[in-house]
């Protein structure tokens, strides 16, 4: 996913369906979190209470299976189900897919071509009605038929997929989707083993919704889910508010618990600066946004206790583009990798407490991590250093005269957020230091993402941020650098750098369709692949960011999840 | 100035020019020679920026530097410090030393002397401010002339055509203009203007408020062209052209010197809000509304990174607005006159 708002692009191929464990930050000032005896929350002094929450914008459209932002995922995993969820379970456990209206993980078929699904009986939508066989494989067509951002990235290895792609409004899956009512069933039948498939399924687009469900974008219009609260109203505008749903019972306390606060309200409309304020005060229980970097030295020294800091599936990095000059040129992208100072990208996201050097394109925690640096000063492949040391300039220097692009212009674009144009101020510092005529361009934060993929707007380098749909190397491989994920002249390209390298593919097929029945393989084929990319330097790698949230005097239990943050389910109140 | 020429000199006494006139008025006035001395100063000390950055502050104030350290107080400290909280969230740079060799206003987000930036700043608000004043003026003076003098149909094109930018809010046309040619430059046939260039906020500037400027001359040439010198000069078969540049031009030059620290003021201003707002100059160069944005983020923490340019502009404009009241009074001919008059 992209950015703390907007989710990013899926893709991803083949790939082991757990992660090994992601080290938890020493700084976290977390108290271990109570999870309810059997998700069961009834009879709990803490059951009650509205859970106030605050952003500066409403989230976009209620309709669960287009929103890709992250604002609403992170409510609406309280209000929805697929057949397989993200366990709702605190830290690195919560990266692991279960079963959820599902009665289990069906054990693959077919070499890994077929699942059968079993639904569970007897669990009703929040407008009463019981969930049928036939609303499961409803809602897999309604993906195309609505034209969900991740049909195709991550639903076009179901079969008949191809044909729903091209045409949406006539969907049937046909051969893809199949439902059994008698028997209470859903098949599965994909065109590929995929190791993701239960990622893919948990994904927030795959929820079950009723089979009448509207085929178009729904608005404002939150149409009834299975979790245990219903979005009541939505106005973009205003706020939001949300309720318990009164036929909600507990069926599986880790894919979806039942939920603490009576009421949950998003007001939205306040700064982020007042929105540290209005939290500090107990105005609100959890702001959305983040915080911004001026008001960090006053939350460390008042509110200490109301600053949670957890780790994150999100990186900073400067992709290239490998189709323009100067940086159609390895050596132009490698004097950048070896020039760019990351301490400096740290200091200005916060320092350490905040965030952490990054050397790879794959983020720390994921199979595929290892932790080394070739591009710092005094390293190269050959010899690569444990830890980034420094910018080496010199070397840089003559990187670029060797590329014969000393003197070019180039111009960087950023998000225009105080931190990003801080970053921003500095690297063109340090092209211009090695041998370019730089300048910087902030575009607003709202369209710099899709500018910057769009090859008509002819971007050389630009300041990007990434974050994890699911806990697996190819949503940082595969989805920004794969040849399938490239499309000139479209606002949806998300691999900014244009990278299509053959070598690379063949890398992270292998990887893919190997970590389908070895993990530890996968894992080792997926740092191959990293190594190559770094060494053709479609990106530079910059920081591994984690997650600051602040929160009311009075919120309690606070309990967070790898990919959706605070589970506002759990939340005490009172 | 022939309106004022045709005075008979008084017997035994050297004339006085107007201008030695003027220049001894403003003189006198101690508000006047006061924002003199401040704008003297502000300009010595301006281009004053890289002698203060090399050899007293030691730094390269475009160069952003997070590791960079200050010798203060017998040890190395650096720039950025880390809070020291329980959380460690954060760094904040360094606050003012008042020691010129380190950091004399701090240090701002990129670890840069703030009194070097605004020393540098400096140079850029003044030299936009000034050159689009005198750029401002000249094509006020061009099109409030040729309206005022022409009448008929230039009039009508001309004065409508300034009712029409009048009507637009003026910093609303400036950021317009701005978006517009920051992104790309501007490309006007061979000639290409980097979007980087302090050309384009001198121009975009000038042309906002050309139509404040080109009021007043035109009623100035309106009242002019009913003088009687004016017709004296006509019934002495004077071409248009000599009339305009002979008798028209000295006689409206006192209107335009008037105005032009007044402009030169609301220049700055523009200039200032569209650097703050990234439109004007542009990273890593420095002007004082770009230290104000530079400042924006540290307004809890490092106050006088923004103060200290909002202070500059301040005094700037005031004193512009003091010396253009004291122009206003000494050039004034009815001023001057009813002074002299017993």
């Amino acid at each position: 996913m992209r950015r703390r708002r907007v989710l990013a692009l899926p893709l991803a191929l083949l790939l082991a369906a757990a992660a090994p464990p992601v080290t938890r930050s020493p700084d976290s000032t977390d108290l271990p979190p109570l999870i309810a005896p059997d998700g069961q929350t009834i009879g709990s002094p803490h059951r009650g209470g509205t859970l106030r929450l605050t952003a500066d914008a409403g989230a976009g459209t209620a309709d669960p299976q287009i929103n890709y932002n992250s604002e609403m995922i992170s409510l609406a995993v309280n209000v929805y189900d697929g057949l397989t969820a993200f366990a709702k379970r605190p830290g690195d456990p919560s990266n692991r897919p279960v079963a959820d209206l599902a009665e289990a993980l069906p054990a693959p078929e077919d070499g890994g071509l077929t699942y059968v699904f079993h639904l569970r009986p007897g669990i009703r939508f929040s407008d009463g009605r019981i969930v049928t066989v036939r609303d499961v494989v409803a809602s897999f067509q309604r993906i195309f038929k609505v034209n969900s951002p991740t049909s195709g990235g991550f639903y076009g290895g179901l079969v008949g997929a191809d044909a729903c792609l091209k045409d949406g409004a006539h969907c049937t899956l046909a051969g893809g989707v199949v439902g059994d009512d008698k028997a209470g069933t859903i098949t599965f039948h994909l065109t590929h083993p995929d190791a993701e498939f239960f990622d893919k399924l948990s994904f927030p687009h795959a929820y079950v919704l009723p089979a009448d469900t509207p085929l178009h974008d729904l608005g404002n219009d939150a149409p009834p889910g299975t979790g245990p609260y219903r979005i009541v109203s939505y106005d973009p505008n205003h706020g939001m508010l949300v309720e318990r749903n009164p036929f909600f019972k507990v069926w599986s306390a880790e894919a979806q618990p039942d939920g603490y606060p009576d009421r949950i309200t998003y007001s939205f409309g306040l700064t982020d600066e007042a929105q540290v304020t209005a939290t500090e005060n107990g105005d609100f229980d959890y702001m959305y946004d983040n915080v911004p970097l001026d008001r960090y030295g006053e939350l460390g020294d008042r509110f200490p206790d109301q600053v949670h800091i957890n780790p994150l599936f999100g990186t900073f990095y400067l992709p290239m583009n490998v189709n323009l000059p100067p940086f159609d040129k390895l050596r132009a992208r490698q004097a950048v990798n070896y020039a760019v100072n990351r301490l400096a990208m740290q200091t200005f996201y916060g320092g350490p407490a905040a965030a952490t050097v990054l050397c790879q394109n794959v983020p720390a925690g994921l199979p595929g991590y290892e932790p080394y640096c070739p591009y710092t000063r005094g390293a190269d492949f050959a010899h690569p250093a444990t830890a980034w040391k420094a910018p080496d300039l010199a070397l840089a220097r003559k990187l670029v005269e060797e590329s014969g692009t000393k003197g070019m212009h180039v111009t960087l674009v950023v998000p225009n957020r105080a931190v990003e144009v801080a970053m921003g101020t500095n690297l063109q510092n340090m092209l211009n230091a090695i041998g370019y005529d730089a300048d910087v361009k902030p575009i607003a934060f709202a369209i710099q993402f899709t500018y910057i993929q769009n090859t008509a707007n002819k971007v050389q380098i630009s300041l990007s941020d990434w974050y994890a749909d699911y806990a697996e190397p190819s949503d940082f491989l595969t989805a920004l650098y794969g040849c399938e994920n490239f499309h000139p002249n479209s606002d949806s390209s998300v691999n900014i750098s244009g990278f299509c390298d053959q070598t690379f593919q063949d890398l992270i097929h292998r990887a893919a369709l190997v970590s389908v029945t070895d993990k530890a393989a996968g894992s080792r084929l997926w740092a191959q692949a990293d190594r190559y990319l770094l060494q053709q330097s479609a990106a530079a790698p910059l920081i591994q960011i984690k997650k600051i949230e602040l929160v009311s005097k009075r919120l309690g239990n606070f309990y967070t999840t790898n990919l959706y943050h605070l589970l506002f389910s759990q939340a005490w109140v009172q | 100035m022939s309106g004022t020429s045709v005075m008979p000199p008084a017997r035994g006494k050297r004339v006085k020019g107007p201008w030695e006139v003027a220049a001894r008025t403003l003189l006198r006035m101690p508000s006047a020679v006061a924002s003199l001395s401040i704008l003297a100063l502000l300009v010595i000390v301006s281009l004053a920026a890289p002698f203060y950055a090399r050899h007293v502050a030691h730094t390269d104030p475009f160069e952003s530097d997070v590791a960079a350290t200050v010798f203060l107080h017998g040890e190395d400290v650096p720039v950025m410090q880390p809070n020291q909280n329980r959380l460690h969230l954060g760094l904040t740079p360094i606050g003012p030393t008042w020691r010129p060799s380190a950091d004399l206003l701090g240090a701002d987000t990129q670890g840069r002397d703030v009194a070097a930036r605004l020393l540098y700043g400096g140079r850029n608000s003044l030299l936009i401010s000034s050159c689009a004043a005198i750029l401002c003026i000249v094509l006020a003076a061009v099109v409030g002339i040729c309206a005022g003098f022409f009448g008929g149909l230039v009039d009508i094109l001309l004065s409508r055509l300034m009712d029409v930018m009048w009507a637009i809010p003026v910093y609303l046309f400036a950021i317009s203009l701005s978006i517009v040619t920051v992104s790309h430059g501007l490309s006007l046939g061979p000639i290409t203007i980097r979007s980087d260039s302090l050309i384009l906020p001198i121009a975009i500037i000038a042309l906002v408020y050309v139509p404040y400027a080109a009021r007043p001359i035109r009623g100035r040439v309106l009242s002019l062209r009913q003088a009687e010198f004016v017709l004296a000069a006509r019934c002495l078969g004077a071409s248009r052209t000599r009339i305009l540049l002979r008798e028209i031009l000295p006689n409206v030059s006192t209107t335009l010197i008037v105005l032009a620290p007044l402009v030169m003021a609301l220049a700055l201003l523009a200039e200032s809000a569209l650097s703050f707002l990234s439109i004007g100059v542009q990273s890593p160069q420095a002007s004082w509304g770009t230290i104000i944005e530079d400042g924006q983020g540290l307004i809890y923490t490092r106050p006088a990174v923004a103060i200290a340019p909002g202070l500059a502009i301040v005094i700037t404009v005031l004193a512009l607005n003091v010396l253009g009241d004291g122009l206003r009074d000494a050039l004034d001919v009815r001023e001057t006159s009813r002074r002299g008059s017993p």
